[in-house]
């Protein structure tokens, strides 16, 4: 198996970010793994065919490292290969929300210090979907891996109404008091039921005449800054996000819009 | 099963016993009441059952109809029992005349109650003989192949394609699953219908219909034919329309059902009067059908902190069981639910999760404990995902779990695909094997930190339960005793569905489960 292959591979040595690969155990290897299944029987044919399909993704040197039926006609695949191409990590742009971490007590200096009152946050799962891991993550008191929620920040009057809840029901609360800040989770990403939804927020929050009196965030595993910002909202914050994360963009953004007047 | 953890069996025994006070001083409340999903399922037991020109369910516009005309209170047995003996037609022909706006109700005449009982009760025959099949349908087939002794393997499916799930559910079948449940799509539980027919549309999940159960309950008979195992297949008895499902499970054989007393109250704004009235006779329901209840103490901790609130998780489940055995359930058809959802950074949190297993375990030997994965501290690593479940897996061989939600390693990420599936059913029988008799082979050291631990959660949810018998159960919901959650006795969704029950109320199914029920049945 090439693998273990002792045959000597020549590659650049040093890096160069406008020529980015993925990294194995060599600088530069270009080394991937990868999992599908097929919808065909296993035999010589579908494993071929497991190939062929890494082949046209651009891999060389390609290993069905595991072969598993997963019925009489499905075929699981674990691949590895070699990803020859490159990127220009030089290049890449994206929208920055990250402008230093400060944690709980920072947070609520801040705010005290530049807003000189408490910022009011309205969150909520909307819509269909019944998930509050996600709004619970960011604003539960206990919080989530270590992070504590927006609940137990001084500075932050914090309402989390759970799950499914109507994004008008849900926008209404959040005129009624006041809030600052809107956050909106989505766990359930099948057949894009949270961009329908998401969009949908944006427009009413339009309709309802206040979008440029709020911070619109949205949330949740499948959701990027990318995204967000593409949908009309203000930010997105994905897996790996915690609430001091969010706690920290919103202080800064308010802070900074208040400065602009 | 023998005392490990020198569990304090006067503590169970008081627990139990206010338990069992909190549930009696609601059941007078059930007892008084009905609900519009209630009265549906009576329509539906006497044979009504379709949708209209517009795709409402003769069910629902049967029962609408009898409130806008100020009878619902006498209960649809009672309606259809005066037309039939009026005019001769079917609950069917009646609740199409109704749609129609061709169904007279000023001139239906009043019967005497011993006329109306003598329909009836032989209507009400042939409903309960369909259910009745069907439960020795299935304990034909436990009989011919065989039960499961160990751990039952379940698996969900959540497509929203019925068709799909079923190759799903049959993939699953073949590399070991034992019960399949079929997740809703997102939002039905709100929905005060049933959507009627095969549906391939679904968010998260998939429509819970008749229809759908019936072609997953072909497929996996199917299944388990060549595989000479019995199949399960679950669904979920929740929402606003918990004792119509029980009762489409009921007759397309469904075998296990998500039931909880308290689930939808806490977890989706449901109005308390209209949850416990509903549960119980869908549990009523579940019972006469043969059906396992899953209760769902498990969600507490995914919201709580499962260290910290773990007896929360415990006091839940002496109520739901006490609510379980007044809706005429066995103790071997409640499977109460718990849940591995310990944070992996907790130091011990194996060892405090293997104490809360083997504690649940000792405190209700006969039912089926339904354990549910760690799915809250899953980060969309699946690497790590896949030994959090093994953990996982290994309590419940070491403690005797029986119906054993698989966890999956791309939790947090998508809805299972297939190989994902075949990956957590090869590490759960992997370990259920390498680990089989390994329980057996244990004891725990006295005032050691098992022990210790399963005293300390013991001793809080009997002070828990001590206060909820005190303050009554719809105040102590008020105060937030589950999950951190509030919920007001008037608030709610589906309270305007609730009524007081006349005096001469009729529902000769329940009346009948209820009484078979007592008497012990198979």
């Amino acid at each position: 198996m090439s693998g273990y292959s002792i045959e000597k591979k020549e590659y650049d040595m040093g890096l160069d970010l406008q020529k980015l690969k993925p990294y194995g155990d060599t600088l530069n290897d270009g080394k991937v793994q990868l999992s599908f299944t097929l919808p065909v029987h296993s035999c010589e044919k579908s494993t071929e065919a497991a190939r062929e399909i890494a082949s046209e993704m651009g891999l060389t040197d390609i290993v069905a490292a595991h072969i598993k039926p997963l019925d009489d006609n499905y075929t699981f695949y674990v691949m590895y290969g070699t990803f020859n191409k490159s990127i220009d990590y030089s290049k890449i742009e994206v929208p920055d929300i990250e402008n230093g971490a400060m944690d709980m007590n920072e947070i609520d200096d801040f705010i005290k210090a530049h807003l000189k009152r408490k910022i009011i946050v309205v969150g909520a799962s909307t819509g269909t979907d019944a998930h509050t891991v996600g709004i619970d993550a960011i604003m539960n008191m206990k919080g989530y891996a270590g992070h504590y929620g927006l609940e137990r920040y001084e500075m932050i009057e914090a309402h989390n109404l759970g799950a499914q809840i109507p994004n008008i029901d849900f926008v209404r609360f959040a005129k009624s008091v006041k809030a600052d800040v809107l956050l909106v989770s989505q766990t359930v990403t099948q057949k894009d039921i949270h961009i329908q939804n998401l969009t949908q927020l944006v427009e009413m929050v339009e309709a309802e005449g206040f979008r440029e009196c709020v911070l619109l965030i949205c949330g949740g595993a499948r959701i990027s800054n990318r995204l967000a910002v593409e949908l009309g909202y203000d930010a997105g914050f994905g897996s790996g996000k915690f609430a001091d994360d969010v706690a920290a963009y919103i202080a800064r953004e308010l802070s900074d819009r208040k400065e602009r007047g | 099963m023998n005392n490990k953890l020198k569990i304090d069996k006067k503590l169970v025994g008081s627990c139990r016993r206010s338990a069992m006070r909190i549930a009696a001083d609601v059941q007078e409340f059930i007892d008084r009441h009905s609900t519009v999903a209630i009265e549906r399922t009576v329509c539906r037991l006497l044979g009504v059952d379709g949708v209209n020109d517009i795709d409402i369910p003769f069910p629902n516009v049967v029962v609408e109809s009898m409130s806008e005309n100020g009878i619902l209170e006498y209960g649809a047995a009672d309606f259809f029992a005066r037309v039939y003996l009026h005019t001769g037609l079917s609950a069917q022909e009646t609740a199409e005349q109704i749609s129609k706006s061709s169904f007279d109700f000023d001139s239906l005449p009043e019967f005497s109650k011993a006329e109306k009982t003598v329909y009836l009760e032989d209507i009400a025959k042939i409903s309960l003989k369909r259910i009745q099949e069907q439960r020795n349908k299935r304990n034909g087939y436990i009989k011919e192949y065989g039960g499961k002794s160990g751990p039952l393997l379940y698996i969900i499916v959540a497509t929203g394609d019925i068709r799909e799930d079923v190759t799903q559910a049959v993939a699953a079948a073949k590399q070991g699953a034992d019960v399949i449940a079929v997740i809703r799509t997102t939002g039905q539980s709100l929905l005060d219908y049933v959507p009627f027919g095969e549906t391939r549309e679904g968010f998260g999940g998939t429509y819970a219909t008749q229809e759908n159960f019936r072609i997953m309950r072909k497929a996996l008979d199917e299944a388990g034919k060549s595989l000479d195992r019995y199949i399960c297949l679950c669904n979920y008895c929740s929402g606003l329309c918990m004792p119509e499902i029980a009762v489409m499970g009921a007759f397309e054989r469904l075998d296990m059902m998500l039931n909880d007393a308290l689930y939808g109250i806490l977890f989706r704004n449901i109005n308390m009067k209209r949850t416990l009235v509903d549960q119980n006779f869908s549990r009523t329901i579940n019972a006469y059908a043969g059906v396992i209840i899953n209760t769902g103490e498990d969600n507490y901790l995914t919201t709580s902190d499962a260290f910290e609130e773990a007896h929360t998780v415990l006091a839940s489940q002496f109520i739901n069981e006490q609510f379980a055995v007044l809706a005429g359930l066995k103790k071997s058809q409640i499977g109460l639910g718990h849940a591995f959802e310990m944070s992996p950074g907790l130091k011990n949190s194996f060892v405090y999760e293997l104490a809360q297993a083997q504690m649940t375990r000792e405190i209700f030997p006969e039912s089926p404990l339904k354990y549910m994965p760690p799915t809250k501290h899953k980060t969309g690593d699946i690497f790590m995902a896949n030994i959090q479940d093994a953990l996982f897996n290994m309590i419940t061989i070491l403690t005797g779990q029986k119906i054993h939600l698989l966890g999956m390693p791309t939790e947090a990420i998508h809805t299972p695909f297939m190989s994902d599936r075949a990956l957590s059913i090869e590490n759960a029988r992997y370990i259920f094997s390498a680990m089989e008799d390994l329980g057996g082979e244990l004891i725990f050291k006295r005032d050691g930190i098992m022990a210790n631990r399963a005293g300390e959660v013991l001793q809080k949810a009997h002070e828990l339960l001590g206060r909820i018998d005190e303050r009554g159960l719809f105040e102590s919901l008020s105060d937030g005793i589950f999950a951190g959650i509030k919920r007001k006795e008037d608030e709610g969704r589906g309270l305007d569905g609730v009524f007081e029950k006349s005096g001469d109320y009729l529902n000769p199914f329940y009346d009948n489960m209820i009484s078979e029920l007592r008497g012990g049945i198979d």
